[in-house]
């Protein structure tokens, strides 16, 4: 099988990757438990939004508004504490914020007929505005902490039965949870369908409108997960956070070997490909490197993830 | 329910118009029970849009339907599918990277809140794939991997899965080899032996012999008549789909074969060809046949530097040596791809651009000259168009072809590569193409030129050579040929 071979390479890309940190830093501390912790506690903002972002790219769209829509759905959570509402509501408001957002994309890739990438550039700027305007331009720091600030902070005695911060169980729940939706229920199949052949799943009777508004609504509910693990990770809302990590959210699932031609891609796939990218920035950061020089590597990993292949699609066909 | 006598579709005085273009004229059509009823015209005659009509991908401007007596007016194709009406479309819609299951069944998927339910899948999709000699096939292998053979046999069972009693098959066979086009013939006379009704759009009238019972002929968007098949000429047929007497089909006049301009000697390409030696001269046509997949068209495409080349040589002229599209145009070469939309023409752009898209040889461009470039090609090849700014994408099959000719007449060109010339389109351009072809051979240029209709290369080729998998046999004077000696050195007999 194809997809499988696809795993055991990113699989065997994550070891390289993950090992070269591990002995290029001193002391062995990269393969200490607690710097695994670190970084899937780090990891579970980008994943989160990847797995809704890994529907949207295999049904042949793309969303440009996440990181946007992330930073206003911190947003909501932080306005809803400070005016005392329960930290559950503040944690539905925030999903529905981001639902509400995603459905907004996905009624005017379907009723305007837009190219969802033009659709998505607009709402990026959009909800990032309302965001700011709800915020009044500036961060919002609730008074009182809440169990919505502790997500994936590092757990502490009491709490050391559940091994893992919440916002990490979430991530490892849900991806489980897509990766099952993806594959054994006919919405999931409908994604593929339409991001394969659109023409045929048209013909034959795919409602294309009705699927792609539930991936993009879909898509939001997960940014707005994301968005509490950013107030979360911040311990407080600020509007003009998150921004450019709609390309690293993408950077994750084209890694992850999913096509931004549609049709092809997997959760798990999608979950290693965040993993590398988040190995890459820990493993950088410990070992001293500046931002610009872990910027250069990502980017250089991105290219070279996809020419790799392209290249291997390339020449399994020509073997035929 | 149904007797015998009547019919298991009926349309009647259907109409469909395109802004001001009428394409339907108010179309009677009739099929019935346990028939295969052919449907018949040139390009742009309004057969793919009858039937259209009645898959419910397009709605009627005026006419009614009946299908078993009962009035039927599907609003998607999804709704003439559970009715019992499918379609089975020119060009595959199957989606590459669902499985063989999912494709089967996409789109009335057995679920349970929206969870797939596998062992009742399987139970829809097996006996029908068995019956479709398909039972070997994982079910979970991606269905884009499959042969394409295989692959319409898929978009068959989708048809047969919903118990559709109207089955329409529009030019299937065009990207089928002989043996699966026998294949499909077996399927279709089982199918039509268990009592469905089966529509078939074709160009090729051997093949409407073949199988069908009943024909009927469009021309214009108007139905010219019905026959039985068996009482037929074909040159009735063919007046009737042209509305004129044709000539003789093959415009042959006597060519004088002169310098060798193409020379390849051993010629070996990645996977094909695995060897070729060929000499071609200005002023004659040389045919390449052989069954699809034996390399024909990489052939063509090794010479012209889309391929690469492992071993061998190839001359042009005096040039030698491995090149780029880029340097053989150059050179003097043009190439017509067998895929027209996707590799030979840049539909979006207009007739003019198309026709100097490989003449761009100064930086800048006058789209004045490009516009009279384009006019030129439209009078000489008789392009059926508004101008020559029309987008490409607007045009027929028949005439979007003459475009991609245009470009090599406006390049002017001293050898033609042309790989299925008249693939998919009418009567009457392909006549068109065949007079191009003698024309050009007799004002010195040189012709290659691969095709899977043999009457068409003993009809415009001087010299014939056969490619069996991957090797290139010796090219052999038209003259001593027949239809059955090139079919026998084309499956190795």
């Amino acid at each position: 099988m194809k997809s499988s071979f696809n795993l055991i390479g990113l699989v065997i890309a994550l070891v390289v990757v993950f090992t070269t940190f591990g002995v290029l830093i001193p002391g062995g501390s990269f393969f200490h438990l607690d710097n695994l912790e670190l970084m899937l506690r780090q990891s579970s903002i980008i994943g989160l939004s990847a797995l809704g972002m890994t529907f949207v790219i295999i049904g042949g769209g793309i969303d440009l508004s996440v990181g946007s829509i992330t930073a206003f759905s911190s947003v909501v959570v932080a306005w809803m504490l400070l005016r005392d509402y329960s930290p559950w509501v503040a944690f539905v408001g925030a999903i529905l914020t981001g639902t509400v957002s995603g459905i907004l994309n996905g009624l005017l890739v379907t009723r305007l007929k837009v190219g969802p990438f033009i659709v998505t550039l607009g709402t990026m700027l959009i909800v990032r505005a309302v965001g700011k305007g709800l915020a009044n331009n500036t961060s919002i720091t609730p008074k009182h902490e809440t169990w919505l600030g502790k997500l994936i902070d590092p757990l502490k005695e009491p709490d050391r039965w559940h091994v893992l911060p919440w916002g990490v169980w979430w991530l490892i729940f849900l991806a489980v949870a897509m990766g099952l939706v993806l594959r054994y229920t006919r919405f999931g199949r409908h994604v593929v369908a339409i991001g394969s052949n659109e023409a045929a799943a048209r013909l034959c009777g795919v409602p294309i409108d009705r699927v792609k508004l539930a991936m993009y609504a879909l898509n939001g509910a997960f940014c707005g997960l994301a968005g509490i693990l950013l107030f979360a990770k911040l311990g407080q809302a600020d509007p003009t956070s998150a921004s450019g990590m709609e390309l690293e959210v993408i950077a994750a699932v084209v890694i992850g070997g999913a096509s931004l031609s549609g049709g092809e891609g997997t959760i798990l796939g999608t979950l290693i490909g965040a993993m590398i990218m988040q190995t890459i920035k820990s493993g950088g950061a410990q070992k001293g490197w500046s931002d610009w020089v872990q910027e250069i590597v990502t980017g250089v990993i991105i290219v070279l993830a996809v020419a790799l292949d392209r290249w291997r699609v390339r020449r399994a066909a020509e073997k035929g | 329910m149904t007797t015998p006598e009547a019919p298991m579709v009926a349309m009647r005085g259907i109409v469909q118009r395109f802004g001001a273009t009428v394409a339907l004229a108010g179309v009677d059509f009739e099929a019935h029970a346990g028939e295969v009823h052919a449907i018949v015209g040139e390009n742009g005659s309004g057969k793919s849009t009858l039937m259209r009509v009645l898959a419910g991908t397009m709605r009627p401007d005026e006419g009614s339907m009946e299908l078993e007596g009962r009035p039927f007016a599907p609003h998607s194709p999804a709704e003439a599918r559970v009715a019992g009406v499918a379609m089975i479309h020119q060009e595959l819609t199957i989606v590459a990277h669902e499985s063989v299951l999912g494709n089967v069944l996409l789109g009335i998927e057995p679920t349970r809140f929206g969870w797939l339910r596998r062992s009742q899948m399987e139970a829809l999709a097996r006996p029908t794939l068995s019956a479709l000699g398909l039972g070997d096939v994982p079910l979970d292998m991606p269905a884009g991997r499959l042969p394409i053979a295989a692959q319409q046999l898929v978009e068959i069972a989708r048809a047969l899965v919903t118990k559709s009693k109207v089955v329409i098959l529009d030019e299937p066979t065009s990207s089928l080899t002989e043996v699966d086009v026998k294949r499909l013939f077996e399927v279709m006379r089982e199918l039509k032996a268990r009592g469905h009704a089966l529509i078939y759009i074709s160009h090729f009238l051997n093949e409407v012999r073949a199988i069908a019972d009943t024909m009927t002929v469009l021309r214009d968007g108007t139905k010219v008549g019905e026959r039985p098949v068996a009482g037929v000429t074909d040159d009735e047929i063919v007046s009737m789909m042209v509305g004129r007497e044709i000539g003789d089909l093959y415009p042959r006049r006597p060519h004088t074969p002169g310098e060798a301009i193409l020379r390849i000697d051993g010629l070996a390409g990645t996977k094909s060809p695995v060897e070729a030696t060929l000499e071609v001269c200005r002023g004659e046509v040389v045919g390449i046949a052989g069954l699809n997949g034996s390399g024909r068209s990489e052939l063509l495409r090794t010479i012209f530097g889309l391929d690469q080349v492992r071993r061998g040589q190839i001359r042009v002229g005096s040039f030698s040596g491995a090149a780029t599209p880029h340097r053989r145009w150059a050179e003097g070469v043009g190439m017509l791809s067998e895929d027209r939309k996707a590799e030979g023409l840049a539909v979006g752009l207009s007739i003019a651009e198309n026709t100097c898209l490989a003449s761009l040889r100064s930086p800048f461009v006058s789209p004045a000259r490009q516009l009279a470039a384009g006019q030129v090609g439209i009078d000489r090849l008789s392009i059926r168009a508004r101008g020559p700014g029309q987008r490409v994408s607007e045009l027929s099959g028949g005439n979007q072809q003459k475009v991609a000719l245009a470009r090599m007449l406006h390049h002017g060109v001293d050898l033609m590569l042309l790989d299925e010339p008249t693939r998919g389109i009418d009567v009457g351009s392909k006549e068109q193409i065949y007079r191009l072809i003698d024309e050009a051979a007799l004002s010195g240029q040189a012709v290659l030129v691969v095709s899977s209709y043999l009457p068409e290369l003993l009809g415009v080729c001087d010299r014939i050579a056969v490619m069996h998998r991957g090797r290139l046999g010796p090219a052999r004077p038209v003259a001593g040929l027949t239809q059955e000696s090139v079919m026998r050195e084309a499956v190795g007999a």
